[in-house]
């Protein structure tokens, strides 16, 4: 069953209980982000030392094994990708500065 | 045929854990509740029990073991007393938001400080607004029956909600009177098998207890337990009218002793009553028509129908006796629900309140009367001074 914030308290789960198992995806915790990471891709060599270390599995990985852009949905934003970066290809910004 | 028996108040609570043979116990000792535990773990060891026994390493150890084990689909116990109940606040209010149907026996004490190990209301008036059922009993038999009647209330589908059953510390806890036991065959099929609709430890559907609750939900949730305590009351009442068919033992939402044509009324909880009790036959036998009224369910709180038996036309005035002090400037826990109860159900009968026995103090049938003798002046004078009275107080 569907839950949002216009269901009436009878028609929720008892103490906020979820009945259902794999549904992380549901609750997008992007927007709780306020630096935001850029993918250089020119710069980008493919390395794979970003994605093991995000937090939120927030960076794509294909099925050749390349990395793809940021899945902000759930990206918070932390920045860790961006430090071990050797490249430089992930700069991190201000949320809303384009 | 019932078992005639003689034990303490905490033989009692320990002897119904040992028929109710729950799956966990988790438990810390702490005067006066630690005999609970303590006879418990020798039930542990002789075998007489299946139970899971968790000897934890404080009190708040031991309610999350009880809120783990309840939500992985078991039946989970605990006794405890003042500081116990205090370093336990945090997880009291989880057990009840998750709506683990927890029972716990409560050997009612003061909390410190200063330190004191002695019996008053201290700690359960703590957690009144936490979202757990709270039923008092005057004496061993009522401490022993009352958690017969636990699971039964607690579990139900209508409500869900954790319960504690309160007996007042050494002065039920310690005392040894007589008792009729059930016997274990009966108990097991009364309390019945516990079988939750979700829990953690159903590998056919995986479930979370206990997510993030924002602005979008916790207020829906909270309005979802205090329906479940408002279903409470009817299903105390079914559960004790199937006791009583059991028994022979009465139980209603407070007990009315000698209220037919009672003029001066006195209102307490546990042991109290039966010093009270005793305080009403003698003055009965003078010819004052004094009456009591013993709360057994505190929470959920029965204030139309306590509203309604302190306002029948033949009563002039009430007591109530706190054994907490509120120290609000205004008056005692107790007090302050019967008064709200009154006035919202537009019922108006002078009503005053005594703090007492507070740290243990003794409050004898002397100083009872004393409080029907108020009553009887209050009447004449038809003015109180101070409704928020002490009773036994050096000062």
């Amino acid at each position: 069953m569907a839950i949002d914030k216009n269901t009436p308290a009878n028609e929720l789960t008892i103490g906020g209980n979820i009945y259902t198992a794999g549904n992380a995806t549901e609750f997008k915790t992007g927007d709780w982000r306020s630096s935001k990471p850029i993918f250089l891709s020119e710069k980008c060599k493919q390395c794979g030392l970003c994605y093991p270390v995000c937090p939120d599995d927030a960076i794509p990985v294909k099925k050749d094994g390349n990395r793809a852009d940021f899945d902000y949905d759930y990206c918070k934003g932390c920045g860790i990708c961006a430090k071990v970066c050797p490249f430089g290809a992930i700069e991190m910004r201000e949320e809303g500065e384009e | 045929m019932s078992i005639r028996e003689r034990l303490s108040g905490n033989e009692a609570a320990a002897t119904a854990m040992k028929q109710i043979n729950p799956d966990v116990v988790a438990a810390f000792p702490i005067t006066p509740s630690t005999e609970i535990p303590q006879y418990f773990s020798t039930f542990v060891s002789n075998g007489q029990v299946d139970t899971e026994f968790v000897a934890v390493e404080s009190e708040h150890s031991a309610m999350s073991a009880c809120i783990g084990a309840e939500a992985a689909g078991s039946r989970a116990m605990t006794a405890t007393s003042a500081n116990g109940l205090s370093l336990m606040w945090e997880m009291i209010y989880i057990a009840s938001s998750l709506r683990l149907p927890i029972v716990m026996s409560l050997v009612n004490r003061a909390v410190s400080g200063p330190l004191n190990i002695h019996n008053d209301h201290s700690d359960a008036m703590g957690v009144r607004d936490s979202g757990w059922i709270m039923l008092f009993s005057e004496n061993n038999q009522e401490a022993y029956d009352n958690l017969l009647m636990a699971h039964r209330i607690a579990e139900h589908k209508d409500v869900l909600l954790p319960l504690m059953v309160c007996q007042d510390g050494f002065i039920t806890s310690h005392s040894i009177e007589n008792i009729e036991l059930l016997e274990d065959e009966k108990v097991k099929e009364f309390v019945g098998k516990y079988t939750p609709e979700h829990y953690l430890l159903n590998k056919k559907e995986p479930i979370a207890v206990g997510p993030l609750d924002l602005q979008s939900f916790l207020f829906e949730h909270k309005y979802q337990q205090a329906e479940a305590m408002k279903n409470a009351k009817k299903v105390i009442a079914d559960v004790a009218a199937e006791f009583e068919k059991l028994t022979g033992r009465k139980y209603n939402f407070f007990e009315e002793y000698k209220m037919e044509d009672a003029e001066y009324v006195v209102v307490c909880m546990n042991s109290t009553a039966g010093t009270a009790k005793f305080t009403v036959d003698e003055l009965r036998s003078q010819g004052i028509k004094a009456g009591l009224v013993k709360v057994r369910m505190y929470r959920p709180f029965p204030a139309e129908e306590i509203a309604e038996a302190l306002s029948k036309d033949c009563v002039k005035s009430i007591a109530v006796l706190d054994k907490s002090d509120s120290l609000n400037a205004a008056g005692g826990a107790l007090f302050e629900d019967i008064t709200s109860a009154m006035y919202v159900n537009k019922k108006s009968v002078p009503i005053v309140n005594y703090v007492y026995g507070i740290g243990g103090r003794d409050t004898t049938s002397n100083q009872i009367k004393s409080v029907y003798e108020d009553l009887q002046k209050i009447e004449k004078t038809d003015k109180i001074q101070n409704p928020y009275r002490y009773l036994g107080v050096r000062k």
